[in-house]
């Protein structure tokens, strides 16, 4: 059963995904974005067979609930006739060539350190409380979480500032 | 039966009769919505289909199905078809976490009881928005556009308020299993979390009208200023369907007030907070469950028609200025009081 479902998830996903690139029927931004909200609730899907409860959920909500959304609120105010008729670049492809290719070592080089045995399943489950204590442990992963948080702090400060009309109030 | 024969026919039911006590509920919240509608306003109001015009669902329901169905020539086809489908979808997802019940027999009365139960109705709940901009971009059409971009900015923003204003309750309970919220809530009508957390039962309701759509803060389908906004396009069915997403929408929002503020199916007497043992205690919990639901449903109607709307910066002021930093300030109280306690 987990089986199936995995395979049936898994091809959504990538189908998906390259209709997110390459949709052969429609050059619509909004249509591209539709399909990544499809590969994300896929890519849910596959935590949960995981029984990763708690990242599945994450995924959609913040995915699939806020960063998408944000993506259409822009997408429907464009002049997106503008951009359906640009052509690529070829320095456009190289480079998204080469930042394709990195990640796909990324990835392999990850997968090859940590081994493809079914003894690494369990580790991805997790109970919130699990979690937050991982999180939360000097030793575990407070340093890291605590850097994300004053990056995350950063980018909040420098959008407000970006975005702020008069800069010389703040 | 084995185990799980019995398990997958019993979460069918469940399932089934969830859907169908919802769809009853949101027929008849429409006829309650214009009767006390009618009442506040000094009218009558539908009173003709029936006794008390309770046949009028019926007669709604055909109406919408044998009007014509008329798709304008300029909107944008498939995601016009798309989305009415999609405004229905997160509500009766949402059903499957929330406990209506403690148990009958042996049978726990919610069809899935996960240990993020909160989180989850939070993640498929902002699944929502999609199906009001894309309403409103199908359309190709000014008004609603502007509707469908004031919801946008509405839902990912009061999501925030209304995330960040249940971690006390979550925090308090120790679990963000919703059985297990009912379950803290126990022993006493001052366990219920609306008085040992009242700022955060207000910003909670506060934010569920706003990611409900309603009243005071309708501004994606606001009448006078955007004729209707996001749905101006849609006809028969197609616009009954965003109508029914809307009252789904408010059953499911009073159903997770009820369950994280007032106890769920609980009442301090009578010995009804504690899981029922016997078939009558257990029928007796999903009526607790259902009258705290419509006593909800009757506070979302009656806010629709007292009260006037918000002006779009001072929706925005009221979510980003208010609602937000008292949530925050309210989880830092909650967590050092608790801490002082401990």
């Amino acid at each position: 059963m987990e089986g199936i479902l995995f395979y049936i998830i898994s091809a959504v996903a990538v189908l998906c995904a390259v209709m997110v690139v390459a949709n052969p029927f429609s050059k619509n931004p909004i249509t591209s974005a539709l399909f990544l909200v499809v590969t994300i609730i896929s890519l849910a899907g596959l935590f949960v067979l995981l029984n990763a409860f708690f990242i599945a959920i994450v995924q959609i909500l913040i995915y699939a609930g806020a960063v998408v959304v944000l993506f259409l609120f822009v997408l429907m105010l464009i002049d997106l006739n503008e951009e359906q008729k640009r052509r690529i670049k070829f320095a456009t492809i190289i480079s998204g060539l080469i930042g394709a290719g990195a990640m796909i070592y990324v990835i392999i080089s990850a997968l090859c350190k940590s081994g493809f045995s079914s003894a690494n399943k369990n580790a991805i489950e997790g109970s919130p409380s699990a979690l937050g204590n991982a999180f939360f442990s000097r030793g575990e992963f407070l340093l890291p979480f605590e850097i994300v948080s004053v990056l995350l702090l950063v980018a909040i400060c420098g959008s407000i500032y970006i975005a702020a009309k008069d800069k010389n109030k703040l | 039966m084995s185990n799980e024969t019995a398990f997958v026919v019993f979460s069918a039911i469940k399932a089934i009769a969830g859907f169908s006590i919802m769809m009853f509920m949101v027929a008849y919240v429409v006829l309650a919505e214009r009767r006390v509608c009618a009442f506040i306003q000094d009218r009558y109001g539908p009173n003709r289909a029936g006794p008390f015009g309770l046949l009028q669902p019926i007669a709604d329901a055909v109406k919408a199905f044998i009007k014509e169905d008329f798709t304008p020539a300029h909107v944008r086809k498939v995601f016009f078809w798309l989305a009415p489908a999609i405004i229905m979808m997160p509500a009766i997802i949402n059903l499957a976490v929330i406990p209506f019940g403690s148990q009958l027999g042996k049978q726990p009365m919610v069809i899935a009881d996960l240990n993020i139960g909160v989180l989850y109705i939070f993640g498929i709940a902002s699944l929502g928005v999609y199906g009001i901009v894309l309403a409103g971009y199908a359309a190709n059409s000014k008004y609603p556009l502007i509707g469908g971009v004031r919801s946008a900015a509405q839902l990912v923003s009061y999501e925030v308020a209304m995330a960040l204003s249940i971690i006390p309750v979550l925090m308090i309970a120790g679990s963000m299993s919703l059985q297990e919220i009912v379950g803290a809530q126990s022993g006493g009508f001052f366990k219920w979390f609306v008085f040992q957390q009242p700022l955060a039962f207000a910003i909670f309701l506060g934010a569920s009208f706003a990611e409900t759509n309603r009243t005071p803060f309708d501004l994606p389908e606001a009448e006078q200023e955007l004729a209707g906004g996001y749905n101006v396009e849609y006809s028969a069915i197609k616009f009954a369907m965003f109508f029914m997403g809307e009252y789904a929408n408010m059953i499911l929002a009073s159903a997770v007030i009820v369950t994280l503020f007032f106890g769920g199916w609980t009442l301090p007497i009578f010995g009804l907070d504690k899981p029922a043992q016997t078939l009558l205690a257990g029928i007796a919990h999903i009526c607790i469950f259902l009258s705290k639901l419509c006593f909800f449903l009757l506070v979302f109607i009656w806010t629709r028609w007292m009260f006037p709307r918000f002006r779009y910066d001072q929706l925005m002021r009221l979510s980003w200025k208010a609602f937000v930093p008292l949530a925050l300030i309210n989880i830092a109280v909650t967590a050092i009081l608790m801490w002082i306690k401990k």
